[in-house]
């Protein structure tokens, strides 16, 4: 667990970019400090691997002051993952990933079967473990971070906007996978981001945080979704919070029909020859692509899906992506979250 | 043009380029020296980059027949006051592209490598200095040039090296001893230029590394 104890940051110049901070972050979780630039929460991170040290408080790490072990030993334990990458482009990516244990004073042979392993664990070919950061993609060179960070398996890891740099398309993918990735390893993990349904989805708790590092609210996703506790809060997060609620529903727990021979309303699935749906299909009718559903969706996906539907039914496939059935519209509007309600539960 | 004369001077014509490279490399390898540690102080405390440089500046804009004179009068005559001539000239390109290739290395680079668990003294010797290479060897390719082209001017003050020919061969009036000086000298400077790009890439290899 990572405590913050009124922990303040005031610069020279009497800026104050974190005032008075209190926060604990659960061991094995993710906490989110989700906020607009400027609002501390870099400040924040970086004052736990004391990258800037706090004008006053106290940051403990497991009980441990953070500032009473050597700063370069406290660092070597806690896993750093920025948005530039900040890959070393003089050494290869296997070497990139042996930073660390090399630090720690790993022979070469352990240093480059670790590298190896864990450029299999972010979802990269082994094939790329002698190239140089140069040869990589952006997603690709942020997946090499995170295999870096995790290179000693350190307990903590501390994350600043480490997608933000990657393009739509593939930050979605590096999310899901590192949520994935986490459910495995069960890092106490801060991450810093401003963007709200990159919080939704991977924060276990979320900080929202205003101008001068003060936290608006503190709370599991679906709190602050909910019930925002300010004005600020519910501005902040905006004005699609029961859309962004449903990304929360797992997709799994709604009942799925499976598709006869008469389909929905005419519309049937055709598949390909392993199973996995190609298109909805009605004669005399043109074909309309079909949005799948995968177990690990949510309850948003199932809605994108039957929207996309000409039948206005979500299609349903599993891990293979082999077609298990469609949830009409009415069983999706059954799942829906209750309105919130305006006076507490006594 | 007398070709005989190439036959029977082939001695001194290679004593003489042995004398110039001596010189050019020793003066080469005492810039390097010299220049290393002012670059780190410049690096490290930004506000002496300027006067440094500055420093630098000015004497490199002392004429170098100039400066060998005022060192002749200071350390007497021989290699020595030309070897001191052309290191203090080497110090302005060693040591500016030592602070610039320094100061380029991305700011994201040193940030992760502190946050790692560097120290400061290994990473700049295991991240920033690697990384400044490709612009040291740049600096290091233009003072090589530079001295081997100075160490001739060196000749008019009975220094030895490649620059005797052109005297003496202007004195005499023998074309083929200016011809033969010039062309040594040209060579030289582009073998010793291949060995530093040589040299170079065998270190970097990542700058040429492509997708």
């Amino acid at each position: 667990m990572i405590t913050l104890h009124d922990v303040t940051k005031r610069y020279p110049d009497g800026t104050v970019a974190v005032g008075n901070l209190c926060l604990e972050m659960p061991s094995g979780e993710i906490t989110v400090l989700l906020g607009s630039s400027g609002c501390g929460k870099t400040t924040t991170l970086r004052m736990i691997n004391r990258l800037i040290e706090p004008t006053s408080g106290k940051i403990e790490l497991d009980g441990k002051d953070v500032g009473a072990v050597p700063v370069h030993e406290l660092r070597r334990g806690i896993g750093y993952v920025i948005q530039q990458s900040g890959l070393f482009p003089h050494r290869t990516v296997a070497e990139n990933i042996g930073v660390v244990p090399k630090l720690l004073g790993w022979d070469r042979k352990r240093q480059r079967a670790r590298a190896l392993e864990l450029i299999e664990l972010v979802g990269l070919d082994q094939n790329m473990a002698d190239r140089f950061p140069s040869q990589l993609s952006g997603g690709q060179q942020q997946r090499v971070g995170v295999a870096r960070a995790l290179a000693a398996d350190p307990p903590v890891l501390l994350m600043d906007e480490p997608f933000g740099a990657v393009d739509p398309v593939r930050r979605g993918a590096l999310q899901h996978e590192f949520k994935r990735l986490q459910r495995d390893l069960g890092k106490t993990v801060v991450f810093v981001t401003h963007d709200v349904d990159e919080a939704v989805l991977l924060g276990d708790r979320i900080a929202i945080m205003e101008q001068g590092g003060l936290v608006a609210q503190f709370g599991p996703p679906e709190a602050l979704l909910a019930q925002p506790a300010s004005d600020f809060v519910a501005e902040f997060i905006g004005g699609t919070r029961g859309i962004k609620l449903l990304s929360l529903r797992p997709a799994h727990a709604v009942p799925y029909v499976e598709l006869g021979a008469g389909g929905m309303q005419g519309w049937t699935v055709r598949t390909d020859d392993g199973g996995r749906p190609a298109a909805w299909v009605r004669p005399g009718a043109p074909d309309v692509p079909v949005e799948a559903v995968r177990p690990d969706g949510t309850l948003r996906d199932l809605l994108d899906s039957a929207i996309a539907s000409p039948a206005r039914a979500a299609v349903r496939v599993d891990e293979q992506g082999v077609l298990l059935g469609a949830v009409p519209f009415d069983t999706l509007e059954d799942h829906l979250p209750q309105p919130a309600r305006t006076t507490a539960e006594a | 043009m007398n070709w005989g004369w190439l036959d029977r001077n082939l001695d001194t014509v290679l004593e003489d380029l042995s004398e110039h490279i001596q010189i050019a490399l020793v003066s080469l390898l005492l810039g390097c020296l010299i220049a290393f540690p002012i670059g780190l102080i410049a690096y490290r405390w930004r506000a002496a980059y300027g006067p440094l440089l500055a420093i630098t500046q000015v004497l490199y804009t002392v004429p170098s027949l100039a400066l060998f004179v005022l060192l002749i009068n200071a350390v007497g005559i021989g290699q020595t006051p030309v070897i001191i001539g052309l290191t203090i000239y080497s110090l302005v390109i060693l040591v500016r592209n030592l602070v610039e290739g320094l100061r380029a290395v991305p700011p994201d680079v040193i940030d992760a490598a502190t946050a790692m668990g560097f120290r400061q003294t290994r990473r700049l010797f295991a991240v920033e200095l690697p990384i400044a290479l490709p612009a040291v060897v740049a600096g290091l390719r233009l003072a090589c040039v530079s001295n081997i082209s100075l160490v001739s001017v060196g000749a008019l003050i009975g220094t030895g090296g490649l620059g005797q020919l052109f005297i003496h061969g202007f004195q005499i009036d023998n074309p083929i001893e200016i011809w033969t000086g010039i062309v040594v000298t040209i060579a030289l400077a582009l073998a010793l230029d291949l060995l530093i790009v040589g040299g170079g890439r065998l270190l970097t290899p990542w700058t040429r590394a492509v997708r």
